[in-house]
């Protein structure tokens, strides 16, 4: 378990990191994510030790990484942003080394290294040296590294930057079969990798915490609200006398009139309230055509854009980011409701120019 | 520290360097023995061994350039932090190698004694005794660049450095005896050296209100001495550097005196690097 707290590193006049704070529970992947920039390896290589802190304090498993740095070290493998490898040696000798250093030593370390070669898949290439081996292998020995020593926690700064894309899945893969038997911490600035393999994603920016969650709870509080776009073929006095009903039915309602002449309604609903079917029945009941029903809902790569926004800093400001980011449109037929009265010689119906009401 | 040592040493071993500085050293020896011994016919080892000296000028840059540079250059520096390992005891192995490879020549020197004295008599102690010499004025170089080298990430310039220092110190005699011996000379060379500390400390912290304090602060009592005990003065400076001039030590050693404040003074220099060189490394970490 990893405890940090209020951590600040300022270089200079710089202000890298800013009070983070968070804690890291046993057994889980955890994604460390956050633009270029926004202190994740400053972050982690202050968690590991190789960075001091101007303030603030970090324990693994109650050992203080100042007060006891080398208890604290012990529990942890570190795979840092450029694998630190020494390129004049074999795989097989960077391991002897670093497993050494860890306090291996005889069978147990033989044995170590020869297991971890197997799950990083590095024993073909064990007697190479490392300067002559491929990115994705040399990040493998990292990893190897990382691993050797059997630490509770380990720790890997952006381990898929560089790689080809079959070595981005084989890393993933990798990645993931680690969570099973250690807690793992990834960086990463890209958030498909993050959703992909973590249980749990600390998102950071201008080195603030501005979201420690659950992935699938993260996904549930900003995702739960949604935008239904009502594309209607009315006049304005119409237009309003619809919108008054509407609002009765969802949580925020706005109507304008588009550059192309089409009237639209902005629903604003929670995902677990299906309001389509209502709202059908009011247009019909008003007798207006219905061009099309959108909904649009937001992905996560929405949130994390609006999280690290450069306003995103202050809470309440979040749920509101999160909507006033200009989203495609992705049209779901199979929620436009059957019967919509098509109108042939309307034939503007690109969702496309959709502009946000609420932000 | 055994695994930083065994990794430094086979990284020794295993390259050019190591092999090249043991060949370099024991090819200028025999140029030397061969020289004053077989053709001069000096009876004394020790001669060929004090005109073997400026040898370090080359050979230190060489060994020590890439020792902390190259780990800082290939970030390998995070590594060794992130281990569980102290920063001495990193530094210690890291010396300890660079010791055991300088010893490998000089056991092969160790011979040559024996071998002269095949052919006439040769006093083995005081050659023996000046081996002695040359293995700590050797270990005490290696530590000074040693230091130098934490101090940067580029080889070249640890190495440029190095040299610079090396030379420096290998001419300290020559260079007092340019400082005039009056009192008013020793005071402008002591003067000089405030104004290099401050420039020293203003490059280290990166603070010139720091720097200029020092400067005048050993500034203020050096005048302070100098109007107190002004006739003391007189000469003092090159005295000082006498004192400290690491190569003046060894010569000691040549001439047949096993002089224990010499191996006091060498192994406090070698203290004093290492020590130096540990603050340098842990205070990369906090910048």
């Amino acid at each position: 378990m990893i405890e940090v707290k209020d951590l600040v590193k300022t270089y200079g006049t710089h202000k890298a990191v800013r009070g983070i704070s968070f804690t890291v529970e046993s057994g889980k992947i955890y994604g460390f994510l956050g633009p270029n920039g926004a202190g994740k390896s400053t972050t982690m290589n202050i968690i590991c030790g190789t960075l001091a802190s101007t303030s603030g304090t970090v324990t693994i498993n109650g050992h203080d990484i100042y007060a006891e740095p080398l208890a604290a070290k012990k529990c942890i493998g570190y795979l840092p942003e450029i694998p630190p490898l020494y390129i004049d040696m074999t795989p097989e000798e960077y391991l002897d080394f670093v497993g050494r250093a860890k306090g291996l030593r005889g069978i147990e370390l033989a044995e170590q290294i020869e297991e971890v070669m197997g799950l990083t898949d590095i024993a073909a290439v064990r007697n190479r040296l490392i300067k002559n081996l491929s990115k994705g292998y040399k990040q493998r020995v990292g990893i190897a590294q990382a691993m050797l020593g059997n630490p509770e926690i380990i720790i890997l700064d952006e381990p898929t930057v560089g790689l080809d894309p079959i070595q981005i899945i084989e890393i993933r893969e990798l990645i993931r079969s680690l969570g099973k038997k250690h807690t793992v911490i990834l960086s990463s600035h890209i958030l498909t990798e993050i959703s992909e393999v973590c249980d749990h994603v600390i998102i950071i920016s201008k080195g603030k915490v501005v979201a420690d969650d659950k992935l699938s709870e993260l996904e549930e509080k900003y995702t739960s609200e949604g935008v239904l776009e009502l594309q209607l073929d009315c006049s304005e006095r119409e237009l309003n006398e619809l919108k008054d009903k509407l609002a009765a039915i969802s949580d925020g309602c706005e109507a304008h009139t588009g550059d192309d002449g089409v009237k639209r309604i902005m629903l604003k609903y929670r995902r677990d309230k299906d309001i389509r079917r209502a709202v059908y029945a009011q247009v019909h009941k008003a007798n207006i055509t219905l061009l099309a029903m959108i909904p649009h809902e937001k992905t996560l790569e929405d949130i994390f854009l609006a999280l690290t926004a450069d306003n995103g800093e202050e809470e309440e400001n979040i749920a509101n980011e999160v909507f006033g980011i200009e989203t495609e449109s992705k049209p779901d037929s199979s929620a436009e409701p059957k019967g919509v009265k098509q109108d042939d010689n309307n034939d503007d119906e690109d969702g496309d120019d959709y502009k946000p009401l609420f932000g | 520290m055994h695994s930083v040592y065994k990794k430094e040493l086979r990284s020794y071993l295993c390259n050019m360097q190591g092999a090249i500085f043991a060949a370099f050293l024991l090819l200028i020896t025999g140029i030397m023995t061969s020289l004053y011994n077989l053709k001069g016919l000096y009876p004394t080892f020790e001669i060929s061994l004090a005109e073997t000296g400026f040898i370090f000028l080359l050979i230190v840059p060489i060994l020590t350039m890439k020792i902390l540079a190259e780990e800082r250059h290939q970030r390998t520096d995070q590594l060794l932090y992130s281990l569980p390992l102290k920063v001495s005891s990193v530094v210690l192995g890291k010396y300890f190698a660079l010791l055991t490879v300088f010893l490998i020549p000089v056991a092969v020197m160790c011979f040559y004694p024996i071998i002269l004295s095949m052919y006439g008599e040769v006093s083995l102690i005081s050659a023996y005794s000046a081996i002695a010499g040359f293995v700590l004025l050797g270990a005490a170089l290696l530590a000074i660049g040693m230091f130098i080298s934490s101090l940067t990430e580029s080889q070249v310039i640890a190495a440029v450095i190095t040299f610079g220092a090396m030379l420096a110190i290998y001419l300290m005699n020559a260079i007092s005896s340019l400082i005039p011996s009056t009192a008013s000379g020793s005071l402008i060379a002591f003067s000089v050296c405030c104004v290099l500390v401050g420039l020293i400390v203003w490059f280290m912290l990166k603070d010139l209100w720091i720097g200029a304090t020092v400067a005048i602060a050993l500034e203020a009592i050096t005048l302070f001495f100098y109007f107190r005990f002004e006739e003391a003065f007189a000469g003092l400076f090159a005295k000082v550097l006498e004192k400290l001039s690491v190569f003046d030590r060894f010569y000691l050693f040549v001439d047949g005196v096993f002089d224990i404040g010499g191996v006091i003074y060498y192994l406090s220099v070698i203290v004093f690097c290492l020590f130096l060189c540990v603050q340098s490394v842990e205070k990369k970490r906090w910048s």
